[in-house]
């Protein structure tokens, strides 16, 4: 299984400029991800933290004032490098939901109220394969009764299906064409419990079937839990840490990482637990140092001046921390307790 | 669970009553019409002497934000009673609305960016709201009154001063909705879902501050959510919605730590858990259209129920009121023959 996505030292601001006003927001700074064919790569943080820019970039999906700075991204495809910022129109369109895919945030509203559920797939399979109507109803048939979905979806108009009915229905749509890479922007936020339940099973159902690569986005660590091979937890723009899901859930390095997962309330107990303090920084002007450092209890002085490496701690545990660092100095191979 | 014993007034009497109260839709179909129970005989009580945080759960199209306007007289009743210390709420004229009303009962709402215009600045709600209750006698009063509530939930003045709702956080945005909701001094606030639009971060904070309302400043809080870790954490007591009916109702911890309607059951193991050695096993069904769970006779979890028997198809299940709870399900129901009911065993946690 060799890569199928990367990026290199990306860097993508928003660039605006108005009444003589510049104003740079660093969306995404410097960030390096490799993800593996196969794998559902889940990326956490904050909202405002840049998850959502991210996602843009790696679909090449994006217009000034969002610009790439720095670095690039790189699809591997049948052992082809492709450049995404060297695509042509008509090579993107021949990726697109063919090899990759888009769950956008807020799925459930954007199927189209005046057509039943049958015809909006026809109207997507038909821009991308020489299909006549029976045979995309037919091809709609099958991949919705494999993926569980109740028969009578087909003739339904959005408006009489429930919420979770709806955001199936759009993943389904989504992946019709087995694409190699999906990406999922916040697919279970704002639905309940048990119907994000019924989503994630889907998304796995999905992924499994036909090995392709999931990038999962959402703040919701749970879900993150439940779907995610490996995590990488974005702040403020940046990459602060990156393992796999066991690994972050049980052994968190960050102060930020475990910050996130001790402040999460669960049916074990009722002990108060404490929010993370402050917010996050603004991105036009981001903290000097280690972004993180304002609200961190650990500061220390070198936080301030100085900005954390991403530095691997243990074979395939990243994380960007002088404190971090410090104590692996100090003890060659610490063990946090 | 009716409480028909005609109360004493004032003192004794509960904050909040809520007798078999249903509101009823119309849905046209051609010529036909339906009837449609948003919410189906609702009836429980929240005592004015001890305040309590009462969480109401449920997926959505439950139910819940329906229950929660009526509380607040935004919806009238369509059956049943709700009073509010000992009067009908749906009789109160214009004038008792607004001059006691509003000051007893106030509400936070889901998304505080919806709540507040963005043309507006976001303490001239405040302002307005300090000045229309009457709630300072001097007008230079004011800011130092708004001051004072808003050092409740943790904000300074000097923070919002002049500034628009975009400039805040999410969570800042949900905190100064409170506050302007704090400035009557009410008794009740009806919160619906007010930290569903927040990070999980946020979250805790705001249901921290309700949980600090409660004891300092004597305020109930009826906390609508669908997310039922957070009502674990805060809630006194949870009342449970499916499809109009509270169908498990209790102290929280007996009900989420020990569920006994198949429902509750199927909401608690479908919590997302971090440890990631308790993934799902099973699947579960979810509703196709909703319309049709709504309309349905007999109980309505019946379609996506595993300990369904015949008797729940054409049978509306009863209240019934077993280990400190009530719960509406044939299974406790002891006139239902022991051997069709498939007890299922309680979700591990």
């Amino acid at each position: 299984m060799g890569t199928i996505i990367e990026t290199n030292n990306l860097r993508a601001y928003y660039i605006t400029k108005a009444y003589g006003v510049e104003r740079t927001v660093k969306a995404v700074d410097d960030i390096t991800l490799r993800i593996q064919e196969g794998e559902v790569y889940g990326i956490a943080g904050e909202s405002g933290c840049g998850k959502s820019t991210l996602l843009r970039i790696l679909l090449g999906a994006y217009q000034p004032p969002l610009t790439v700075v720095d670095g690039e991204v790189v699809y591997h495809f049948d052992g082809e490098a492709i450049n995404a910022a060297d695509m042509t129109e008509e090579q993107q369109r021949d990726l697109r939901w063919r090899t990759i895919s888009y769950i956008p945030q807020g799925s459930m509203h954007v199927l189209n109220p005046v057509r039943r559920i049958r015809d909006t797939f026809h109207d997507f399979i038909s821009a991308h394969r020489d299909v006549t109507k029976k045979e995309s109803f037919q091809l709609t048939a099958d991949y919705l009764r494999d993926l569980g979905l109740p028969e009578k979806v087909m003739a339904s108009y959005p408006h009489q299906l429930s919420g979770g009915m709806r955001q199936r229905v759009t993943i389904a749509l989504a992946t019709i064409l087995w694409p190699k890479l999906i990406f999922a922007d916040e697919p279970t936020t704002a639905l309940d419990v048990v119907v994000q339940r019924g989503v994630i099973q889907m998304l796995k159902d999905v992924q499994q079937k036909e090995g392709s690569t999931l990038v999962l986005i959402t703040h919701d660590i749970g879900v993150h839990a439940n779907l995610a091979d490996r995590i990488g937890i974005l702040y403020a723009g940046k990459l602060v840490e990156e393992a796999d899901t066991k690994t972050i859930l049980e052994n968190p390095r960050h102060p930020y990482t475990r910050y996130l997962i001790e402040s999460l309330p669960s049916l074990d107990s009722r002990e108060e637990r404490l929010a993370i303090p402050g917010r996050p920084p603004a991105l036009d002007r981001p903290p000097s140092g280690c972004r993180f450092h304002e609200r961190c209890p650990l500061a220390m002085d070198i936080c301030k001046t100085d900005e954390p490496k991403l530095i691997q701690i243990e074979p395939g545990h990243f994380s960007a921390c002088h404190v971090v660092e410090e104590e692996i100095s100090r003890d060659g191979h610490s063990v946090y307790a | 669970m009716t409480v028909t014993a005609s109360m004493p007034d004032s003192e004794s009497a509960p904050l909040l009553e809520i007798d078999d109260l249903s509101k009823i839709f119309h849905i046209r179909q051609g010529f036909a019409s339906q009837e449609f129970h948003a919410v189906d005989n609702a009836s429980f009580v929240i005592d004015s002497d001890k305040p309590e945080i009462f969480a109401v759960v449920g997926e959505s199209g439950s139910g819940k934000t329906t229950l929660a306007k009526m509380i607040l007289g935004m919806e009238s009743a369509s059956q049943g009673i709700l009073r509010y210390k000992n009067r009908v709420v749906n009789d109160l004229s214009r004038k008792e609305m607004k001059t006691w009303f509003y000051h007893e009962v106030q509400p936070v709402f889901q998304d505080p960016f919806a709540a507040f215009s963005p043309l507006k600045r976001i303490d001239s709600y405040l302002y307005e709201t300090a000045q229309n209750y009457k709630m300072v006698e001097n007008k230079k009063e004011t800011p130092r009154y708004i001051n004072e509530v808003l050092s409740a939930v943790g904000l300074t003045l000097a923070e919002i001063a002049g500034r628009y709702p975009n400039e805040l956080s999410g969570g800042q945005a949900q905190r100064v909705a409170i506050a302007r909701a704090l400035i009557t001094h009410p008794s009740l606030i009806v919160a619906d879902e007010p930290v569903s639009m927040l990070d999980a971060s946020l979250r805790m904070s705001i249901v921290n501050m309700f949980r600090k309302l409660k004891e300092d400043n004597k305020v109930s809080v009826i906390y609508i959510t669908h997310d039922l870790a957070t009502a674990y954490y805060t809630g006194d007591r949870i009342a449970v919605m499916l499809r109009g009916w509270i169908v498990e109702m209790g102290p929280t911890e007996q009900v989420l730590g020990n569920p006994l309607h198949p429902y509750t059951q199927n909401l608690k193991s479908s919590i997302p858990s971090i440890r990631s050695s308790e993934a799902w096993e099973e699947k579960i069904d979810l509703a196709v259209i909703e319309a049709d769970e709504y309309t349905r006779t007999g109980c309505k979890f019946a379609g996506r129920c595993p300990a369904v028997m015949d008797i729940c198809h054409d049978n509306v299940p009863p209240s019934i009121m077993h280990e400190g709870r009530s719960v509406k399900c044939f299974l406790y129901d002891d006139a239902v023959d022991a051997e069709k009911k498939r007890m299922l065993t309680p979700a591990t946690g």
